[in-house]
């Protein structure tokens, strides 16, 4: 049942994009450049899915399972720290470059776009060059640092 | 500051929205995770890689991702869908995709969960990475239009 629901909730997600206009990255660079004519789409984007995400993710709050009778699993609080920051900035920088974040590079990708496949690719490769190289060579120091290990 | 008005469809875009919404709640509730983007497309890779955490939420995570991929051909059977691209050079697109894989891992979120689940939840960790990718959209896209 959990399957069919995430099919569902992408394919709705998909949707979504696509008729905001967020499968453009003109209209997302539009957005993002304040200096020439402003495209304030992406803001009603974010404005509409805010709105309804703040009413679903209150009304959730206290379930302890979900439809599919798993346990919920809400992100874990973690620490404001400069990898959240620089991360961002990182993000931010690769997104006005394009004009793509990940979702509408994916959808983009689903429409055959070689543009958006090729974005996705190296999308992936970022992620892997992350965490399997960066992170897991901070963990490799930090158990350097501290080789008892600390719980 | 001038209104780029032919490019600008208010009442798409903001049922776009709800939608996009509606898709994240959906989800939470149906299968009590959030739309990360970022964290979903991540974990299904580090898991062909051989990561063998949450073995349970694999397929959950590939059907999320197939839905993304497979929203253009639902789109298709009515009319064709609004898909863009990006007018950049092959060696910057490869660049910004790296960019913007690394620095999702890094930051842990997007624009979907930061953005909208992490908002939604008034989480002041994603009010932080927002502000910082916006940021640094908005420069990143002056430089390059206006420099």
């Amino acid at each position: 049942m959990s399957i069919l629901i995430a099919l569902c909730a992408g394919l709705l997600f998909g949707i979504g994009l696509l008729l905001s206009g967020m499968a453009d990255p003109l209209k997302v660079k539009g957005f993002l450049d304040l200096l020439g004519p402003w495209n304030p789409t992406l803001a009603l984007v974010m404005g509409g899915a805010l709105v309804v995400g703040m009413v679903g993710f209150r009304l959730a709050t206290g379930r302890r399972t979900a439809w599919s009778g798993v346990p919920m699993q809400l992100p874990p609080p973690g620490p404001i720290d400069g990898r959240l920051a620089l991360g961002g900035v990182l993000f931010g920088a690769g997104w006005g470059l394009a004009g793509f974040c990940p979702g509408p590079a994916i959808v983009a990708a689903g429409s055959g776009s070689m543009a958006a496949m090729a974005f996705v690719a190296a999308m992936v490769a970022g992620m892997l060059l992350h965490d399997q190289v960066f992170a897991a060579a901070r963990r490799q120091s930090s158990a350097e640092l501290a080789p008892l290990g600390d719980a | 500051m001038s209104i780029d008005w032919p490019n600008f469809a208010p009442w798409t875009a903001l049922a776009g929205g709800v939608l996009i919404g509606l898709a994240a709640v959906l989800l939470l509730f149906g299968t009590g995770r959030v739309a990360g983007i970022a964290g979903i497309v991540g974990a299904a890779c580090n898991a062909m890689l051989g990561d063998r955490q949450d073995h349970a939420g694999r397929a959950v995570r590939w059907a999320f991702i197939a839905g993304l991929a497979l929203a253009p051909w639902l789109w298709s059977l009515v009319a064709a869908p609004p898909v863009g691209t990006p007018h950049v050079g092959l060696g910057l697109l490869l660049l910004a995709g790296l960019l913007v894989g690394f620095g999702v891992r890094m930051g842990n979120g997007c624009t979907s969960g930061h953005g909208i689940c992490g908002l939604s939840r008034w989480s002041l960790r994603s009010l932080i990475n927002v502000l910082c990718f916006m940021g640094a959209g908005f420069a990143t896209v002056a430089l390059l239009r206006h420099s």
